[in-house]
Parts: structure tokens; sequence; C-alpha cells
């Protein structure tokens, strides 16, 4: 292995590896907190999430709008922005894929309904993610506040348009779709019965594998990752900075757009206001610990899905609520951890004397 | 609808913002990034539920609250300030973290996963015109003497040198990360006491109780220009439309969810400096020393 | 707080240092190096850029410490003291990019830290007397109540004085105080350290002016490449022999090469070059004129051409418009206004993709911030600028296989090491990093290539690698646009020699004709020809 390889994986790794440790002390300490032993709990979680075909499809299907989100924050902080409008992201798109799916006629074949639908549901996000990008670009307005805020406009938005014009009485969703559904992974693997899990995990790795190729392979990658590394030197190299800043954000949101089939087509089969759940925030969190890699965000976003699911698995023994817990401390001991072994590797990294 | 019901209700629901308001502009004054408002809020809220209810006596409250967002304060700052984390995505984890503390230590304690018992306020019983909870007075406070601190104190001039440049302030030997320090703790207690406020009133914690008023405060500090008195007007502003939305909720003139979108949407306009500039301290976020 | 004090003890040095050394990783900013300097003088620090000065006063301000040596100041052993102790010693610094606080007034900007405070408050009103109160005591004009984003150059550089003055500096520092004032106001400032001087402060003024430290000083210390050369008195020396001192290093070997190289080849002037200009010149630019960010003329007016297979080169000390000059040409930096023509095309709206289209080269002069993407491979940074020719024509997917193909021949050829496309740039030392901006720069088919400072930072072996490649350039028919605040460079290289000095061509002439002395005064600016 050569040491530059080395010192690579040494500073993607880490920060994880510090997540895991963390994860595991603090989690000790509340499980001790409600007298009971921790080893049991672990057991009882892993149980609950890869031991059995249920608590896994379960935990599948959580990663799947994960590794969505994650992707798209990734996507961002890869060109040197942040996009925390990951949430209305998700539930914009969502929302088009259901009205998309609402319009198409029952007449249409699956095989054109599901794209169809799945291009509506980047163009949501996607139209979302471009109002910050335009701002940024344009204004110079700081896209960490302007996704923020639009966040609370956008979900205010979905909620109004629900609840005044398309929802079934009685509940917050509208009616289901039926062109454009994705069928569940039960229907093929009768053991994940009863799970969430469905076959939009394929779209899932699909994407994070274009982002990948994207990233790494291309033109447009290599000027994308430039730009957030040195846009100086970017600049300097013929880049045109601020287009590349403009279809980042917009890409990055259309990429957390097309997460939101995820639960609309895939699991149930009709929009409901507030699914995105904080999928969107906790794609940060996603994107952090995976290093904004895609490959470290499909695992990233399993870790994160497995402390969700098994917080339900524990549910007995410990409150549910521990593993919201665990979940920001994790995200805060990654994020202190980041700076340190930066600095800590650069400081080995000096170039010997010529 | 009569003018003095309006200015009464207003006040009531502007003075969490003015809390927390107060707080975030000291600490982006001073260059830190606050977007855990919320968390803060939630904490101080949580803290306050648990003093009244062991004491009995809502004063405690508002010690064991501003001692929550303390906490969580220094959390945020030892993050931030000593170890150089991210600020946007170390705000973001505290009000995850905030909910997730609540709600388990909710359960802990009250064995609930929705609300707290009953406890002892200010107020006689809720609904009346508030005026006789002290927390409301010192709430219309904050923003007049955080800006005598910020311009008429030596502190708030460190405050302000700290947040614009850094390395002069280093250069006359002032300790910028004891100044940071200070000023995000001031904004996590200050924060909290806009939660203790809502708890106290209502008499009781619900999970998640805070609902995004720490993100109005946010928007509060921008669109008043990183000034106490000016986020305390914005306070007011936002306040006065969504009192306005609840008197007028029979009419259906504009949609509920449509008033709620308004402070949103005003921060979003001044950042694109439409309505003039709104210019953030120059060092805010950048504590990389 | 009052002006300083006279000195009782005249003979004892108010600063004596001895032995410094300071390293920086692999970098050596000072080896042994001393300074002497006496109470009640005015001390010029003079040397190029990278000799070791602001190392030496950050030392002495106590924002670093000395790796070995010792700091005397008025006979007390104060090494590796820290800024604190520096400034209540009474040392004060007046650095080359202010430190001021932009949204306070002058007032608090000059009382931050030892803020007057009544009854608890900070007590403004005293604050503005007090200043106001040293102000005219010592002549520097301020005023106290304005804010300091609405001050002039020069009125920031009084209040940074004032600002060392109001903690009781008697030991003031100065970091290339002129380099952002006009005339006007440098006489000013002189006027103003005059008095200062006159009773009884010490000031060490750093700089690279000659003109100026035989204006204004009464001992000079010259140093070079970390090391002390000389102590001089200002009355008995001259700036050749300062210059001399200054540059000295490896005036032989250049001209060695120089004369190896046909540096007496028969070049044409500037005048029969803008006769034949237009057609057939490879570089050409008219009227250039680039304002800068305190709204000054930094490029005045600039014209030149370059013919195939000519190195023209610019010689002057940094700061004069170089930057500036090369940016605007590369298309880094809007020119207000003014024309570029490459290879015979009008490139002046053309961005930095097109201007390399047209056939420009640029090693631009910080290869850290432009040059490099430190945090990518060798491989990927030979990319940069030409990342089109290595992505397929449809959907832009990059040739890893050609990618890996053409890393490898330019390490090859330009002698990288360590010889692996795979390290991330940041891991190569500062000439093998330039071997990669040039590689990449010169690796490939160009018509003029822009070369700034191209071997600053690098080893010896290395420079003579790089002249080489320029050379070679030449003699394969291209242009070459050299800026180098290296005299020697210029002169070894170049079949042109222009000089630039705040933002115009002070004089060009040929090669052959040029020499440090002939240069000099034009370098210093107390000389100024009409050019063309």
């Amino acid at each position: 292995m050569t040491s530059r390889f080395r010192e690579q994986l040494e500073e993607a790794l880490f920060p994880p590896f510090v997540a895991l440790l963390v994860a595991l002390i603090c989690g000790d300490l509340l499980i001790m907190s409600y007298g009971q032993p921790p080893a049991t709990v672990y057991k009882l979680l892993l149980e609950g999430t890869w031991g059995n075909a249920y608590g896994f499809g379960q935990v599948l299907y959580k990663a799947t709008t994960l590794t969505f989100t994650g992707l798209a924050v990734s996507l961002g902080i890869r060109a040197g922005l942040f996009n925390v409008g990951a949430e209305s992201q998700l539930a914009a798109g969502g929302f088009l894929a259901a009205l998309v799916g609402l319009g198409l006629s029952p007449s249409v074949p699956t095989v054109v309904g599901i794209p169809l639908c799945m291009i509506a549901a980047a163009l949501g996000g996607g139209i979302v993610g471009a109002i910050p990008a335009f701002l940024r670009v344009k204004f110079g307005a700081h896209e960490v506040i302007v996704t923020i805020m639009l966040n609370f406009v956008v979900l205010a938005f979905l909620n109004w348009m629900i609840a005044t014009h398309l929802h079934v009485p009685e509940t917050l969703h509208t009616p289901d779709i039926h062109t454009g559904a994705i069928p569940r992974l039960s229907s093929i693997f009768p053991a994940f019965h009863g799970s969430a899990a469905n076959f939009t995990i394929l779209i899932a790795l699909l994407a994070a594998f274009a982002v990948w190729f994207l990233l790494f392979r291309t033109r447009r990658g290599y000027e994308l990752r430039a730009v957030g590394l040195q846009p100086d030197a970017a600049e300097y190299g013929g880049v045109n900075v601020r287009g590349v800043w403009f279809r980042a954000l917009t890409w990055s949101g259309a990429v957390a757009g097309l997460g939101g089939i995820n639960y609309v087509l895939g699991y149930k089969h009709y929009y409901e206001d507030g699914f995105a759940g904080g999928s969107g925030f906790l794609g940060i969190a996603v994107a952090l610990v995976g290093r904004n890699h895609p490959l470290g965000v499909v695992l990233a976003a399993l870790f994160f899905a497995t402390l969700s699911q098994g917080g339900l698995a524990i549910h007995a023994f410990v409150p549910k609520q521990m593993v919201e817990v665990l979940q920001g401390v994790v995200i805060i001991a990654v994020a202190m951890s980041v700076p340190e072994v930066r600095a800590a590797l650069r400081s080995a990294r000096r170039p010997a004397a010529a | 609808m009569n003018p003095f019901s309006f200015l009464t209700q207003m006040i009531r629901i502007a003075v969490p913002y003015l809390f927390a308001a107060s707080g975030g502009v000291v600490a982006e004054r001073a260059g830190i990034i606050s977007l855990a408002l919320e968390g803060f809020m939630l904490s101080g809220a949580f803290g306050a539920t648990l003093g009244s209810y062991y004491s009995g006596n809502p004063w405690i409250g508002v010690l064991t609250g501003i001692l929550g967002g303390l906490i969580f304060g220094m959390i945020h700052a030892i993050a931030t300030i000593r170890y150089r984390a991210d600020q946007v995505v170390v705000g973001i984890a505290i009000n995850l973290l905030a909910v997730g503390v609540t709600r388990f230590f909710l359960k802990l304690a009250f064995a609930s996963s929705s609300n707290s018992p009953r406890i002892n306020g200010f107020a006689a019983s809720q609904g009346a015109h508030g005026f006789d909870n002290p927390l409301l007075w010192i709430g219309l406070l904050t923003a007049p003497v955080l800006a005598f601190i910020l311009y008429r104190t030596r502190y708030g001039l460190r405050v302000r040198a700290v947040g614009e440049h850094p390395d002069a302030a280093q250069s006359v030997g002032i300790p910028v990360a004891w100044v940071r320090y200070v000023a995000v703790a001031l904004s996590g207690m200050l924060a909290a006491l806009g939660g203790v406020y809502l708890a106290l009133d209502q008499h009781q914690f619900t999970d998640q109780m805070t609902a995004g008023r720490g993100f109005i405060a946010v928007a509060a500090v921008i669109f008043g220009r990183w000034d106490p008195v000016r986020a305390a007007l914005a306070c007011l502003l936002f306040a006065a439309a969504e009192t306005l939305q609840i008197q007028l909720q029979g009419n259906h003139i504009i949609p509920s969810q449509f008033v709620e979108m308004i402070p949103y949407i005003l921060t979003i306009v001044a950042l694109a400096g439409v309505v003039g500039r709104a210019v953030p301290p120059a060092a805010l976020g950048k504590a990389e020393h | 707080m009052t002006a300083p004090q006279p000195d009782n003890n005249k003979t004892r040095p108010a600063i004596l240092m001895t032995g410094i050394d300071k390293s920086f990783g692999p970098v050596r900013a000072n080896r042994g190096a001393s300074l002497e300097v006496l109470p009640g003088e005015i001390h010029a620090l003079v040397g190029e850029n990278g000799a070791g000065k602001s190392t030496l006063m950050r030392m002495l301000g106590g924002l670093m410490k000395p790796d070995a040596g010792k700091i005397e100041v008025n006979g007390k052993n104060v090494t590796g003291w820290s800024t604190n102790d520096a400034i209540a010693a009474g040392i004060g610094v007046v650095h080359q990019h202010f430190m001021l606080v932009p949204t306070l007034t002058v007032a608090e900007n000059i009382v931050l830290g030892q803020e007057p405070v009544k009854s608890g408050m900070f007590d403004y009103a005293r604050a503005v007397a007090e200043v106001e109160k040293l102000s005219k005591e010592t002549g520097l004009a301020v005023s106290a109540d304005k804010k300091v984003s609405e001050l002039s150059v020069g009125e920031a550089q009084r209040v940074e004085i004032l600002k060392t003055l109001f903690r009781g500096a008697r030991i003031l520092v100065l970091d290339e105080p002129t380099a952002v004032l006009s005339p006007p106001e440098v006489k000013e400032l002189w006027t103003v350290l005059r008095r200062l001087r006159d009773s009884g402060g010490t000031i060490v003024l750093i700089t690279h002016r000659l003109d100026e430290v035989m204006d204004l000083s009464d001992t000079i210390t010259v140093m070079r490449a970390g090391q002390t050369i000389e102590r001089l008195q200002t009355k008995s020396t001259s700036p050749p022999e300062i210059a001399k001192a200054m540059v000295g290093r490896e005036v032989a070997l250049m001209s060695r090469q120089g004369e190896e190289f046909g540096l007496n080849r028969q070049a044409p002037t500037a005048k029969e070059a803008a006769a034949t200009e237009s057609y057939s010149a490879a570089l050409e630019v008219k009227d250039l004129v680039v304002i800068g960010s305190r709204k000054t003329r930094v490029v005045d007016g600039v014209s030149f051409s370059i013919q195939p297979g000519e190195i023209f080169g610019i010689a002057g000390v940094e700061g004069n418009g170089q930057t500036e000059l090369i940016e605007a040409i590369a298309g880094l930096c809007k020119a207000q206004s003014g024309t570029v023509r490459v290879a015979g095309h009008d490139v002046s709206t053309s961005n930095v993709a097109e201007r390399r289209a047209a056939g420009l080269a640029h090693i631009p002069e910080d290869r850290h911030r432009r040059g490099l993407i430190l945090d990518y491979t060798v491989s990927d940074n030979l990319l940069l600028g030409l990342q089109d020719e290595f992505a397929s024509r449809r959907g832009g997917v990059l040739d890893t296989d050609r990618i890996d193909e053409n890393a490898k021949e330019q390490i090859q050829s330009f002698d990288i090491r360590p010889p692996t496309g795979a390290l991330p740039a940041r891991a190569l030392s500062g000439g093998n990093q330039q071997k990669v901006v040039i590689a990449r720069e010169m690796g490939h088919e160009f018509d003029v290539l822009l070369a700034s400072q191209p071997t600053r930072g690098v080893d010896v072996g290395a420079i003579e690698f790089i002249h080489t490649r320029l050379r070679e350039a030449r003699a394969a028919n291209k242009a070459v646009l050299l800026v180098s605040a290296e005299l020697n460079e210029v002169l070894a290289l170049a079949d042109q020699v222009a000089v630039m000095y705040r933002g115009k061509f002070a004089v060009v002439m040929p090669a052959k004709d040029a020499s440090e002395e002939s240069l000099g005064e034009y370098m210093i600016g107390t000389r100024k020809e009409s050019v063309a």
C-alpha cells in the first residue's frame, strides 16, 4: 500500500471510527442509566436490525432515503457549498412524483410510469435547489441560511397544498398512486414480508455509483472538486466557478428530491405531509461520517439506519429516544475530530528538504 | 379584534423570540454561527420544567432552565472553538441532541413520551394578559440591555472586534477564544430563557415544544442585521404577523401556512440584498486560527 | 499616554539580536541572523523578498520564538517572549497588512485592549480625548471618531502608529510602510518618523526601496537568504553598494550561463519591435490599465510586444503592478481598458480558457493558490487547465489511461521527484511542485508563455533546470514573458528588459545594455524614461 493511499485512508476512516467509538461509550452510559446491561442491549439491537429479515428490511428502507440525502449534501460539499435544504428538497421531490403519479392514466405501463415519476422527483428537488443556487451566484447570498429558511417556506407550502386541495379526508396524504408504484422487496423476497424495503434501493445504489462516476471519472467532476478544494486554482484552470456552484447546488437538490420516491412510490404509495421526518437533516450527518464519498455515504447511511431501527428493537429495555441522543453525540464527535485529524496528518506530511 | 388584546398577544408571542434572538446576536457578533438557538431553547424549557416540578417554585425553574442552556452552550463552544468543528454542523447537531436528550429524560423522569405533568409558572392560570409574568418584562428588556453591553462596555467592544477582525484583536492581546466562549455561553443562557418562558407559561413541557421558534429567532438576527434592537424589532414584526393570523383565523384571508412563511421569506430577501444588504460580521463562521 | 522620552544610555543598543535561527519545516528563514539598533536612531532593515527580514522582526515582536539565538531589548534578555510582553516593554509593530477593525472607529481601534473605563462602562469620550491629545503631541493627524473603513490608506497607517504609541511604544518597527502610500503620503510619514526619532524613539524600517533608505535612515542592516550580510552607516554608503550586498549571490554563476547561451544576441530594440508588431508579434499588449483594490491604477497604461523566439523580461521590485499585469493578460483579473493580442488574436474580452486555447500558457507566481490544487495528485494537477483534452468528446469521461501516461511522460522529462503521479501535490517539495506546474504549462502546445516568479522558493538545481527550459522555449520560437523580482534571473534570460515601477514601464532596453547599475535607478524610481 503506497503511503499516500494509506494517509488518505487514515483521514477517511478515522472520523467514522471515532463515531463508532463515541456511539458505543455514550450508549453504554445511557443504557446503564436505565439499569440495563449494555451488552444485552447491544445484542438485542443487532438481532433486531441485521439479525432478522424484517428488521434488516427496515434498515435497508431507511438507509435508502439517507443515501439520497447524504449523496445530495456530499455533492454540495465537494463543490464547497453547504446544502441544508435536503429536507424540503426531499419533500418537494416526493410531492412532484406523487402529482405525476396521480396524473398519469392507469393505462400507462409501469416501465414508463416509474421513470416519469422519478424525473418529476428529481425536478422537484432540483427546482428547490436552484433557488439558493441562483441567490448565491447572483447575489452572493450564503446558501446555508437560504436553504434553512427555504426549508420552512417549502414545507409550509406543501402542507398547504395537501391540507387544502389534495388530501384524502381525515388524513394528510394524497390518494393512492398506482401508476409509477415501485414494488416492495417482499414481492420477490418473501422473507422481507412486512418491511417497507422496496426496489428504490437499487436506484439508490445506482445513484451512488453515478455520483461517484461523475465526481471521479468525468471532466465536470474534476472541475467540481477543484472548485471545492481551491477555487482560485480552478479559475486559473479555466473553470467557470459560478457555473459550477449553480449546477452543484441544483443537482444536489435533484438527488435529494429523487429520494422522495422511496416513501411515496415504494412504501406508502401516496404522498404524506411530513414524510421526510428529519431525513434531510440526517443526510448532513451521513455526508459527514461518510466523508463526502459515495461509498462512505452508503455505509454511513446503513449505520444511521441501523441506529434508528435498532432503537425500536430495544424499546422494551431503553427508550428509543436514546438513539436520537446518540445521533446528536456522534455528529458532534465526528465534527470535532475532522479538523484535528486533518491538522495532525498535515503536519506529519511535511515534505522532506529537496 | 381590539388593539389592546392584539398588542398583549403579540408581546406574549414575541418574548421567546426576543430572548433567543438576543442570544443569537451576541454569539454571531463574536463570530460564531448560531444555528443552535432551537436546541438551547428546548433545553431551557426542559430544565425549567424539572426545576419547577421538583421545587414547586418557578424561580428555581428559571435557574435550572438557564443551567440547561449553559450546558448546551458550552458543548457548542468547546466543539467549535477548541476543536474548530464546523459551526453549521454542530449547530444542527445540538438541535438534534436537545430533542433526543429532552425526550430521553422526559421518559426517565416523567414516564411519558409527550409531556410532563403540570408545573408551577408565574401566572395564576393560562390566558389572562400575561403582564404579571416577570419573565415577560425581562424579555422586553433583553434587547436594550444587550445593546448597552455591546456598544457601551469593554466586553462589548471586544466582542465586536473579535467578530470582525480576530487577528487585529489578538495582536493587541485580547484573548479571542475566551471572548467567544463567554459569548456562546451567554447565547445559550439567553435562548434558554426563551424556552423557560414557554414552559412556565404553558405550565408544562411538551415534546419539541419550541416548534421552530429558534429558527425564527435566527431569521430575526439576520433580518435585524445583527443589531440587538433591530433584531428585537424584527421579532416584534414576526410576532405581529403571527398574531394577525391567529386573530383573523376565521376569515381565511391568508392561509396560516403563508403567514408562517413570512419571517423566512423576509430573511431570504434580506440576504439577497434586495432591501439593502445584510452584511454579517466579517469573521462569522471562520474560527480557524 | 505620552510621546516617547529620550533614552539615557546612548551606547547600549536598544535592540540586540544575535545568532538567530528560525526554520519552517525545510525552509530556513533565518540563519545566524543578527541585528543591532542603537537607541534614538532610524535603522533600515533591507533585503530582497524572502531575505528573512519580516521573520526576524516577528520574533522581536513576540509573534514567534527563535529556534536558536538571543534577543536583548535595552540590555535585558527577552528571548522567546510573547506579544503582550513585547507590547509592555515598549515594542510596537506596524504590520504591512493593517490590523485594524474596519467597523470600529479610530479611537476604538487605538484603545482596544486597554480601554478607559468609567463606572464599569467603556468611556468612549475619554478614549476620543486621549487619542486627540496623542495625535496632537505626535503630529499624527487622525479623526478619532471616524470609522476605519472610511479612512484613506495614509490615515489608516497613522492610526496603526498611534496604536503602538498609545501603548507606550518607544521602539517602533514598520514593515514596508510605504508599499501602499502615494509620494505625498510618504513625505508625511517621513516627517512623523523623524519627529519620533528626535523625541527619543527608536525606529526600525523594513524596506526594499533604496531611495527611502538613503532619505531617512541613520544606519542600515542588509539581509540576504536568512543571514545578516552587512551593517552600514547611511552617510558613508550608496545605493549601488547596498544593492550589491542585497543581491550579491550567484551573480557570477548566472552571467557565465548567460554568456554561454549567447546573451549578446542582437535583439531588436523596443522601437524596432514596435514597428514590426501587430502581425508578427506573438504577444501584443496596448495601453493596459488595471484598477486595484484601493481604486488606484496598479497597471497604468502599459504597452509592449514580444516576438516569437524572444524572452521579454520585466524586472522590478514586487508590488509595482507586475502581478496584476500578468493576471490581466491571463484573463484572471479584469482590465479597465487596453487590448491584448495572442498570436494575432484579440483576446481582450476572452476568458481564461479561451486565452489558453489561443496559445497562452501561464506559470503563476503563487503556485499554492493558483498553480496547483494541493490535495489533488500530481497526475491530476497535470491536467489543470487542460482537462478538456483528456476527456472524451461526448459525456466528458476522463481517459484515465491517457492521464496516467501523460503523468509518466511529464514526470520523466521534467525530472519530478518522487517520480510517482499518485502523490498529492502537497507532499512534494517547492521545487518539485514548481516543476509540476512547468511540466504542465510547457509540456503542450503554446505560443506565449507567461512566467511569473518561476524560480521562487525553488532549490538551486531546479532553478537551473527551469532556466534551461525557458531558453529551449525561445529556441523553439516561442515567446516568453518573464516577470521576476530576481534581477539576475531577468538579466541572464531576457532579450529585452523592462523595469516596472508603480504601474508603468520606467524603461525598456535590450538586455545587452542592461545591468544592475543601469537598471538600479529605474527600479528605485529615481529615474524614468518615456516609453513608446
